[in-house]
């Protein structure tokens, strides 16, 4: 088993869903996150004080899946969520121990 | 149709019975009962337009909120409804005696506390007219808590309150307006012209907020070490601006409704109202534009109220056409001086001093060089003086007091409270319970 983590533009979300979907991906978690990468921030400008915004606004999402899906949900994220500009992020890939489904108790495969 | 005739007969009988019991009406009579409309017209009137003054509270709630963080949106709303209730009795009590009471002197008012002079049965005026100063009184208190907001203890607040309403506006308001009463005053003897407040009551909340401003210091975080303006966000922009809103309807009750009756007047007091406050979200825009690149919002809001409060004072006595330059000019004047307060240091998270103190003077000042009657070295001369009177004082009165409060009960929070927010420390509480309320942005 593997999970997906993935950091993306924020509008790409619901590209990156529906596609994730398409291929059979059966739960995403989401979240808001901010941070910086090579991207850096951008300055923007309050009551004529300029400021430096460090950490940019992104959406983090959370696949779990069998291991033999996790090349094709990889190149899935990668391409929807692509715009080919700085700051598209990047998705990493982690092995996964255990998945347990809180109302039967199921475990492993059986889970996800 | 016998039947109907018959009733139609009866009923006229009917009805010129009733009449002859009365007197029949005399060209006297007519007029008294004429006078009595107009009479009932201006109470409605001068009610009505209070009732607008005292929604302008809700807008200064709104806008203070909107450029402060999350964490402090209780205590501002506390501080907006306590200037407003304390104040209303501080008023009622000692304030409302100070300004319009009798002054042989011209310097203050000596009579008509706790609205003595009100006896049942007797004539109701003093309290249409009470009821409108008292939301004026309350505008100028309620400028202050934005200047000093997410920095300044509650209790020290309150006691502010109690002192700006009880003695620092209405003595200067007695100098100003005391002949609209029982008073008189010298300055508005020498024909000193601010109809409907720029100084007596935005300038007096300005220069009161620039004490406090000083006296308080910054907020932590806002100037760096080098001397560079670290901007400290507001947290809820689209608050700010329904403020600026509620300011500018409430505004057409406090410039018209100073006429305190029902005529014709009111129709150009309106338009200038609205005109200048027109050209000063404009003139800020574009100036906030060429300045800093982008039409920054804060600063147009901001230039919406200057516009308002430059208006104030020469809303009656000039022509529409004054009236835009008028707001033009307050457009892109405070910008500038919000620039200004963050160079010299003295943090100011809304503006307030800006808005009101400083385009107040601008109102007054204005009064006197657009003034439709004529102008002359003399009638500016006496606006100076009215200005410069009101800054000494009311800086020097309000500067002592935050000094005198802050050595004895405290005017600021500790560093940790202000870093918690004050909603958490002074009320123990939360704005946003169900959100989460980010540090973001903020150093």
């Amino acid at each position: 088993m593997k999970k997906i983590e993935a950091i993306i533009k924020p509008f790409k979300l619901d590209e990156v869903k529906g596609a994730l979907t398409a291929i059979g991906v059966k739960g995403i978690t989401v979240s808001e996150v901010r941070g910086f990468g090579r991207q850096k921030g951008h300055k923007e400008v309050y009551r004529g004080a300029e400021y430096q915004v460090d950490f940019v606004s992104k959406v983090k999402i959370e696949v779990v899946l069998e291991a033999s899906m996790a090349s094709e949900a990889v190149t899935t994220i990668q391409e929807q969520a692509r715009t080919g500009t700085i700051g598209d992020g990047k998705i990493f890939v982690l092995p996964l121990e255990d998945v347990i489904r809180i109302r039967t108790g199921e475990t492993g495969k059986d889970a996800i | 149709m016998k039947t109907i005739v018959l009733f139609l007969i009866l009923l006229a009988g009917v009805a010129s019975m009733a009449w002859a019991g009365d007197d029949s009406p005399t060209p006297m009579s007519n007029k008294e009962a004429i006078a009595l409309v107009q009479t009932h017209a201006d109470y409605v009137w001068t009610l009505v337009a209070a009732a607008l003054v005292f929604f302008m509270q809700a807008g200064f709630a709104l806008v203070e909120a909107g450029f402060t963080r999350a964490k402090n949106a209780i205590n501002i709303m506390m501080k907006n409804l306590m200037d407003f209730s304390m104040g209303s009795l501080a008023y009622w009590a000692i304030g409302f005696g100070l300004m319009f009471g009798i002054s042989k002197s011209g310097w203050i008012g000596t009579s008509g506390f706790f609205l003595s002079d009100f006896t049942p049965g007797g004539d109701p005026w003093v309290l249409a007219f009470w009821m409108f100063q008292v939301v004026f009184a309350a505008t100028a208190a309620t400028i202050v808590s934005g200047a000093m907001a997410e920095r300044t203890k509650f209790t020290g607040y309150l006691i502010y309150s109690l002192f700006v309403s009880a003695i620092i506006y209405p003595i200067f308001g007695s100098w100003a307006w005391g002949g609209l009463f029982h008073g008189g005053g010298w300055l508005e003897n020498l024909g000193f012209i601010d109809f409907a407040g720029s100084t007596v009551v935005h300038s007096v909340g300005g220069w009161t907020a620039l004490a406090g401003a000083i006296v308080l210091g910054p907020r932590l975080g806002k100037y760096a070490k080098d001397g560079s303006v670290r901007p400290i966000l507001g947290h809820n922009i689209p608050l700010a601006a329904l403020g600026v809103f509620i300011l500018w309807l409430g505004w057409f009750g406090f410039n018209p409704g100073s006429t305190t009756a029902a005529n014709k007047d009111i129709a150009m007091i309106f338009v200038n109202t609205n005109l200048a406050a027109a050209a000063g979200a404009v003139l800020a825009m574009f100036t906030a534009w060429v300045k800093f690149g982008k039409p920054d919002a804060g600063m147009s809001l901001n230039g919406a109220l200057a516009g308002l409060v430059a208006i104030t004072s020469p809303c009656a006595s000039v022509s529409p056409l004054s009236a835009v330059i008028i707001g033009a000019i307050a457009g892109i004047i405070v910008v500038f001086s919000v620039v200004f307060f963050d160079w010299i240091k003295v943090d100011d998270p809304v503006g307030a001093i800006s808005v009101h103190g400083v385009n107040g003077a601008w109102g007054t000042l204005a009064a006197g060089i657009f003034n439709m009657g004529g102008t002359s070295a003399k009638i500016i001369g006496v606006q100076v003086l009215g200005i410069g009177t009101c800054f000494v004082w009311t800086f020097c009165a309000a500067f002592i007091m935050f000094k005198l409060i802050d050595k004895t009960i405290g005017l600021r929070v500790s560093p940790e409270e202000e870093a918690y927010g004050l909603d958490r420390g002074e009320h123990g509480g939360n704005a946003y319970p169900d959100f989460e309320v980010s540090a973001y942005a903020q150093q």
